[in-house]
C-alpha cells in the first residue's frame, strides 16, 4: 500500500506481481504492478458490481487523477468496481528500465487484466496518452467491452500537429532535460489546472516522480508520442485510430476545452471517428479535467442511464405535416414577385431569382466539399446574401451555425470553437477574427478578397466564386438529396447572460415547426410581407413564403432601427408585419418625429407588430400601438431553445393587470405548457403541474422545442429530466385562464427561512414607487436563510451606488411589503449592468454578489 | 405566553435583574405566574422577592439560589474600560461559582445569556449559524470573557442539570442606556458618525422579543439543553438605517456624516487604550466615545441564520423593528417611520 494522499485513502491501493507478454521483455519477466481497486470495499459492503471501471492515466500523472471516481463511488454506494492502474514505470509501479513503446503499453494493460482476472463488462476510461492505451485495450477486448470514457486525449495520426508545448518537450535538445533530469514536464502539466492544484495535490502528483530515475517514464513517454510517419509506434496508433470506427459500444467525451496539447480539434476528430458518443465540454477547464471538474457525477450518471442510443424517438410533431424548409422556394420557381429585399444598400431577388442563387449556391459549396452534417458557420449580417446561405446549406443537409456579434467577440470565439464548424463564412471583419483568434473552420469570404489578403487570411473562396462554380451546372432542386427530416439543421446560441453561452441544436423537421408555428399563431400566409427587424424569425420568411425586407440598421444592435428606417422597409414592400425587439422599438419612438407623411402612412398600413426577444413594458407597448394605429401588437415569450412558448396582445396586456410577475399569455399553436412546482427550498420538482396558481420552473413540450445542446451532455440531461418537457429555467405559475405569468429566473430565485421568493413581483411593486427606475431583487447570505434586498435605479439617477435615501427606501419596503415580501435593505445605483445581446436582462446574479459584498460594510465599489 | 398552570410554575433565580433585559426577564417570568427571585447588588424597586449581594461572594449565591429549581443567568460586566482581570472574575468566576451552586442546590434547568460575539471573529457575517464560542478568537474582553463562561456552562450540562446558552443580538428598547440612549446622546450632540456610510447589514433583537427568547429557552430547555441559541428579530437592517430609525424616535437629528470603518477601527483602537489607561489613573469613568469592538460591530455585517433557534424554541419573535420603533418613538416623544 501505498500512503495516504489527499482525496485518496489509502485503502484502495495495492501492488500485484503480473508476468509481461510483452515484446520488449524477456519471456518470463514480471513486474510489481500499482493499481488502485476498491474490489475489497465492495465485497465488504456486500455489493455485487454490475460492472467495472478500468481507468487510465496519461502522462505524466498517475492512479491518482481518477480518485473522485472512488470517493463517489463509494459515498453513493454505487455497484460498480473501480481499477484504476499506474501504468509501469509510471505511478508507484516499477520501473522496468525498457523503452516501453505504444504496443507494449496496451499489451501491458492486457497483461494486467489478465492477472486480476476482470470478469464481467468493463468500461475503459482514459485520459491523455492513457486513453490511446485504454482504446488500445478496448480494442482487443471486445467481448468485454461495454463502453467507453475519454477525457482530452487524441488518437489522430494523419496532419498530427504537435502542439508547441509538446515539440519543444520532444525536441532532442531539450527532451530528456525537460522531462527526465529535471521535473518541468510535471511542474507544467500540473500548472495546466482551472483553478490551480492545491499544494498538497500538486505534491501527490509528484510524489512517485522524485528523482531521474523515476522520471525515465515520463521522458519515454513523451519520446514515443509518433507524430512523424515513419515513427515506431504509428502503425501502432494507426490500428487504433481506424480500428475505433468499428466500435459501437456507447462512447462518452468529457473534454476541457483551455487544453493546449489535446484542443478541440482533437475531440472533433474523435467524433468523426465515435459519431455515436455524447459530448460534454466544460467551458473554463483545461487538461486536467479530472481535477477541474466533477466527472464522476457525470460518468456514473451516464453509466445508469439508458442513454445507449444516440436521439430519443422523434418526438411528435403536434399533428402537423412535416413540409421541408425549401417547399415554399421550390413551389415558386417561377414567381417573378419579390422575395427578400434589401434597404441598404438597395437590392432585391424575386422567388424564381432567390430560388436560383440558393440552388447554385449549394451547388458550389458541396463542390468545396461541404455534405449533409458538415457545421457551418455563418458570419454574415442578416439580407440577402445570409438568406441564401442558410436556405442554401439546409438545401445540401449542411448546418447552420449562426452565432452573432451580440455575444461580443469572447463569447463569439468561444461558441464557434465549441461548435467545431467544418466551415467558416463571413465578411471581412468575421475573418479577420477568425484568423487572429484561430477559429476553426475552412474560411469563404463574402466578398472575393484580392489574392494577397485571401492568402493572409487564409480564405479558400468567396460567396461569388461559389456562385459562379454552382451555376456553371444549372443546378435544380431535385439535383439535391431532401435532407432527413431529423437530421441536425441549425445550431443556435443562448444569449450567455446566464454563463457562456450554450449552443442549441434543431432538426430540419424543429425548424420546420417553427416556421409553422409562427405561421399558425400569427396568421401569416404566403403571400404576406414583413419587415425582418428581429433577426431569428426574419430569417424565416422565405420558409414561410414571405416577402421579407431587411430594414438599414445593424441588426446586431437593436437601438440602430431608427423610425424613418423601419417605415422606409415597410413601404417598400408594402408590408404588413413587423419583427422587431422591444430595444429597437424604444429607438424608433424616440426618432419618430423624423417620419414624413408618406412614412407615416407605411407604417398605418401595419397589421401585425410583434416585439421579440425580451418582455415589451405595456407602456412601450401603448406608444407602438400609436405609431401603428391598425396594428395588432404582440410579444411572445420564448427562448433560444424554444424561440415561440406564448404570446399576448396589447389587449391581453391590460386585461392581465398586475400580479405575480409578467402576463405572457397563452401557449403558441402546438405549444403546451406545465410547470415544476417549486418545494419549500426552492427546488422544482420533477414532475409537470397544471394547477393555477402555484409557482414552479417553467416546462414546455412543443415540435419546435431544441433537439439537445451541442455537446454538453449534462446540461441537456438537467434540460429534459422530465420526459417530454423541457424545463425553460425560468419560474412562473399558471393562472385560472391558463395565461402563463412568468417570475424571473430559476438560478435568481431567493431561497429565505420563509421559503422561495421569484424576483418579477417585488421588482415591479419597487418599480412602481414615485422617483424609481428599474428594480432588482436580489438574495445576500446563504441558502435557506437569504435575506431580501432591492437594488434600483432612481429618477434623477444617483451619483453613486450606496443605501437608499430613508424615504426612498421606507416606500420600496413598504410596496414590496404588501406582497408579502420583506426587503432587508434597499440599495440605489446609478445604473443597473444587463446583457450584451438584448441590453434589457438584468444581470441579477452579478448584482447578487455585489449586494452581498455591499452590506458586509466597507467601501461600496460601483456594481 | 400564557399563564402556567401552577403545577407548571417554577422558582426561578434571575440574575442581572437591574439590567434592562434582566428586568425584562423577571417581569415576563413572573407575568406568566412564576416564582421570579432576583439577585443583584443594590435593590431594585417593586421587585419582589430579591436577594441582594454578589457573584464575587459564594455565601450571597447560595442565598440566592436557595429553593429555586431554575436559574437564568444574566449577569455580566459588558464594561469597555475595566482590565481583563474584572472581567474574568464577574463574567467567568462569577458564573462558575453560580453553576457549583446551582448543582450543589440540585437545580434543575441553567440558562446561560450569552452574547454572539462569543464566535464574532471580525469577519462579516451574513446568514450566519451561532458557531462555536472561542476565548481565544473572540474579540474584545467582554467576548472572550463571556465565551470562556459559555464553554463553562455547556460543559456543565448534563442528564441531571440542563444547561442552554442563550445569545440575544444587540437587544434594544425604551430605557436602554447601552445602545439606544448613547446613540441619542451622541446624536443630540452632533458627535455620532455612520461607519461606511451605514450599509453593513446588522441583525437586532427588540427587548421583549430577547426577554421571551429566553423564557422559552428555559420552558423549551428539554430541546435546548447543551446548544448555544442566537437570538435575533430576524430582520436583519443596515445599521444607518436603524440608527437613523432610533434618532427619529428619540426626536434628535439623524448622523449626517460618515467616516471610513477602517479609521475608526483604528481610532477605537488607540481610543480604547489611551480610556483604558486614563481609567487607571483615576481620570476618567465613563465609557470611551468609540471603541474597536464597538467600530467592528457597526462597520461589518453580522446577521444570523435564525431557523435552528425557531425550531428548538419554537418559537418566532412577535414585536417587529418596525413596532420596536414605534413604542420607542412613543417613549422618547419622536416619530416612527
Amino acid at each position: 500500500m501505498i500512503g495516504e494522499f489527499p482525496g485518496l485513502p489509502a485503502e484502495y491501493s495495492r501492488y500485484l506481481e503480473v508476468e509481461s507478454s510483452s515484446l520488449v521483455d524477456t519471456p518470463g519477466s514480471s513486474y510489481r504492478w500499482h493499481v488502485l481497486d476498491n474490489g475489497a470495499q465492495l465485497q465488504a459492503a456486500g455489493i455485487e458490481p454490475v460492472g467495472t471501471l478500468l481507468c487510465v492515466h496519461g502522462n505524466p500523472t498517475w492512479s491518482y487523477l481518477w480518485r473522485s471516481l472512488f470517493a463517489h463511488a463509494s459515498k453513493n454506494a454505487l455497484p460498480w468496481r473501480i481499477i484504476a492502474v499506474d501504468q509501469l514505470d509510471m505511478g508507484f509501479s516499477e520501473r522496468t528500465g525498457l523503452f516501453r513503446r505504444l504496443a507494449d503499453r496496451v499489451n501491458d494493460l492486457g497483461d494486467l487484466t489478465d492477472a486480476l482476472d476482470l470478469s464481467g463488462p468493463v468500461t475503459t476510461v482514459g485520459h491523455d496518452w492513457g486513453g490511446i492505451i485504454s482504446l488500445g485495450w478496448a480494442l482487443a477486448h471486445q467481448d468485454q467491452l461495454a463502453s467507453v470514457v475519454l477525457t482530452n486525449t487524441a488518437v489522430h495520426p494523419a496532419g498530427f500537429k504537435l502542439p508547441a508545448a509538446l515539440q519543444l518537450a520532444s525536441h532532442p535538445a531539450v527532451h530528456h532535460w525537460g522531462t527526465t533530469s529535471t521535473a518541468a514536464f510535471l511542474r507544467v502539466t500540473h500548472s495546466l489546472a482551472n483553478p490551480a492544484l492545491a499544494p498538497d495535490v500538486r505534491a501527490a502528483f509528484m510524489a512517485p516522480y522524485a528523482s531521474a530515475a523515476r522520471r525515465a517514464g515520463v521522458g519515454n513517454f513523451v519520446a514515443d508520442i509518433p507524430f512523424a510517419p515513419e515513427h515506431p509506434s504509428r502503425p501502432a496508433l494507426n490500428r487504433i485510430s481506424s480500428g475505433i470506427r468499428d466500435l459501437k459500444v456507447p462512447a462518452l467525451l468529457l473534454w476541457g476545452p483551455k487544453d493546449p496539447v489535446f484542443s478541440d480539434r482533437y475531440l472533433r476528430d474523435l467524433l468523426g471517428r465515435l459519431p455515436q458518443a455524447q459530448v460534454h465540454r466544460f467551458e473554463g477547464a483545461g487538461h486536467l479535467l479530472a481535477e477541474d471538474r466533477d466527472i464522476a457525477s457525470p460518468i456514473f450518471s451516464w453509466l445508469s442511464g439508458p442513454d445507449q442510443e444516440r436521439h430519443a424517438a422523434p418526438r411528435s410533431t403536434g399533428g402537423l405535416d412535416y413540409q421541408p424548409m425549401l417547399a415554399q422556394l421550390d413551389a415558386r420557381t417561377e414567381d417573378h414577385s419579390p422575395a427578400v429585399v434589401d434597404i441598404f444598400p438597395a437590392r432585391s431577388l424575386s422567388w424564381a431569382q432567390l430560388g436560383q442563387r440558393v440552388n447554385d449556391m449549394a451547388k458550389g459549396l458541396e463542390h468545396l466539399g461541404v455534405k449533409p452534417g458538415s457545421r457551418v458557420s455563418l458570419l454574415v449580417p442578416p439580407g440577402i446574401e445570409l438568406t441564401t446561405l442558410i436556405y442554401a446549406c439546409l438545401r445540401l443537409g449542411a448546418v447552420i451555425v449562426v452565432a452573432d456579434a451580440g455575444l461580443g467577440t469572447k463569447g463569439l470565439g468561444r461558441a464557434i470553437k465549441g461548435a467545431g464548424p467544418q466551415f467558416l463564412i463571413g465578411i471581412q471583419r468575421a475573418l479577420l477574427g477568425a484568423k487572429a483568434l484561430n477559429w476553426p473552420g475552412t474560411r469563404i469570404s463574402v466578398q472575393t478578397l484580392p489574392p494577397a489578403l485571401a492568402k493572409t487570411l487564409s480564405v479558400r473562396s468567396s460567396v461569388p466564386q461559389l456562385l459562379a462554380a454552382g451555376a456553371a451546372g444549372k443546378p435544380a432542386a431535385g439535383d439535391f438529396a431532401p435532407a432527413a427530416p431529423d437530421a441536425d439543421a441549425a445550431l443556435l446560441f443562448t444569449s450567455g447572460s446566464t454563463g457562456p453561452a450554450k449552443g442549441v441544436v434543431y432538426t430540419h423537421r424543429q425548424l420546420a415547426a417553427m416556421r409553422d408555428t409562427l405561421a399558425h399563431t400569427y396568421g401569416l400566409q404566403a403571400g404576406s410581407a414583413l419587415v425582418a427587424g428581429f433577426a431569428p424569425f426574419a430569417l424565416l420568411g422565405p420558409a414561410l413564403g414571405a416577402t421579407s425586407v431587411t430594414p438599414d440598421m445593424d441588426v446586431t444592435s437593436p437601438k440602430t432601427l431608427s423610425a424613418a428606417a423601419l417605415a422606409d422597409a415597410a413601404a417598400a414592400v408594402d408590408a404588413t408585419v413587423v419583427f422587431a425587439s422591444p430595444a429597437a422599438l424604444a429607438n424608433v419612438l424616440a426618432t419618430r418625429d423624423q417620419l414624413s407623411a408618406r412614412q407615416r402612412r407605411a407604417l398605418e398600413n401595419v397589421q401585425l407588430m410583434l416585439s421579440a426577444g425580451a418582455p415589451i413594458p405595456p407602456a412601450l407597448a401603448d406608444e407602438v400601438q400609436q405609431l401603428t394605429p391598425n396594428a395588432s401588437v404582440h410579444t411572445p415569450y420564448g427562448m433560444t431553445e424554444a424561440l415561440g412558448v406564448t404570446d399576448i396582445d396589447l389587449a391581453g396586456i391590460r386585461a392581465a393587470g398586475s400580479g405575480n410577475g409578467v402576463c405572457v399569455g397563452t401557449p403558441v399553436a402546438g405549444a403546451s405548457i406545465s410547470i415544476a412546482v417549486l418545494d419549500e427550498h426552492g427546488e422544482p420538482v420533477l414532475e409537470p403541474s397544471t394547477e393555477p396558481g402555484v409557482t414552479g420552473e417553467i416546462l414546455v413540450s412543443a415540435p419546435h422545442v431544441k433537439d439537445r445542446y451541442d455537446r454538453l451532455w449534462i446540461t441537456q440531461q438537467h434540460s429534459a429530466a422530465i420526459p417530454g418537457w423541457h424545463r425553460t429555467g425560468d419560474v412562473g405559475h399558471l393562472d385560472e385562464q391558463g395565461r402563463l405569468w412568468v417570475e424571473g429566473r430559476l438560478g435568481h430565485v431567493l431561497r429565505t427561512a420563509a421559503g422561495p421568493i421569484t424576483p418579477v413581483r417585488a421588482e415591479n411593486l419597487a418599480q412602481a414607487v414615485p422617483g424609481a427606475g428599474r428594480a432588482a431583487l436580489v438574495p445576500v447570505g446563504p441558502a435557506g436563510t437569504q435575506s431580501a434586498v432591492i437594488v434600483m435605479e432612481t429618477a434623477p439617477a444617483a451619483v453613486k451606488p450606496g443605501l437608499a435615501p430613508a424615504q426612498l427606501s421606507a416606500k420600496v419596503r413598504s410596496a414590496v411589503g404588501a406582497a408579502g415580501i420583506e426587503v432587508a435593505a434597499v440599495l440605489v445605483v446609478p445604473e443597473l449592468p444587463t446583457d450584451v445581446r438584448h441590453n434589457s436582462k438584468i444581470d441579477r446574479a452579478h448584482l447578487a454578489r455585489w449586494a452581498q459584498s455591499a452590506l458586509a460594510g466597507g467601501r461600496i465599489s460601483k456594481p | 405566553m400564557s399563564p402556567t398552570t401552577p403545577a407548571a410554575a417554577r422558582r426561578v433565580l434571575v440574575t442581572g435583574a437591574s439590567g434592562m433585559l434582566g428586568g425584562a426577564v423577571a417581569a415576563l417570568l413572573r407575568s406568566q405566574g412564576h416564582h421570579a427571585r432576583t439577585f443583584q447588588r443594590r435593590p431594585t424597586p417593586g421587585s419582589g422577592d430579591e436577594v441582594l449581594g454578589s457573584l464575587a461572594n459564594p455565601a450571597d449565591i447560595a442565598r440566592a439560589v436557595d429553593s429555586m429549581d431554575a436559574v437564568i443567568h444574566l449577569a455580566a460586566k459588558v464594561s469597555f474600560t475595566v482590565p481583563w482581570e474584572e472581567f474574568a472574575s464577574t463574567n467567568i468566576e462569577g458564573t462558575k461559582q453560580l453553576l457549583a451552586a446551582a448543582q450543589h442546590a440540585a437545580i434543575a434547568d441553567f440558562v446561560f445569556v450569552s452574547s454572539p460575539s462569543v464566535a464574532h471573529f471580525g469577519e462579516p457575517l451574513a446568514g450566519a449559524p451561532a458557531g462555536t464560542a472561542d476565548p481565544e478568537r473572540a474579540r474584545g474582553n467582554y467576548a472572550r470573557s463571556k465565551a470562556a463562561a459559555e464553554l463553562y456552562a455547556l460543559g456543565c450540562n448534563s442528564g441531571r442539570f440542563r444547561v442552554a446558552a442563550i445569545r440575544p443580538h444587540i437587544v434594544w428598547g425604551p430605557g436602554d442606556t447601552q445602545l439606544v440612549e448613547r446613540v441619542l446622546q451622541r446624536a443630540a450632540a452632533g458627535r455620532l458618525p455612520l461607519l461606511d456610510h451605514g450599509a453593513a447589514l446588522i441583525d437586532t433583537t427588540y427587548i421583549d422579543n430577547a426577554a421571551a427568547a429566553i423564557v422559552r429557552g428555559l420552558e423549551r430547555i428539554e430541546q435546548a439543553k447543551g446548544r448555544a441559541l442566537v437570538v435575533t428579530n430576524g430582520e436583519p437592517r443596515p445599521v444607518g438605517e436603524l440608527i437613523a430609525g432610533i434618532c427619529r424616535a428619540g426626536g434628535v437629528p439623524e448622523p449626517k456624516f460618515s467616516v471610513p470603518g477602517w479609521l475608526a477601527r483604528g481610532a477605537g483602537s488607540v481610543i480604547e487604550r489611551a480610556w483604558l489607561a486614563a481609567g487607571a489613573r483615576g481620570l476618567v469613568y465613563d465609557e470611551p466615545p468609540m471603541t474597536r469592538f464597538l467600530a467592528e460591530q457597526l462597520s461589518t455585517a453580522h446577521w444570523f441564520d435564525q431557523r435552528e433557534t425557531h425550531r428548538v424554541l419554537d418559537w418566532t419573535p412577535q414585536v417587529t423593528i418596525d413596532e420596536g420603533l414605534q413604542r420607542l418613538a412613543a417613549h422618547y416623544g419622536g416619530t416612527a417611520g
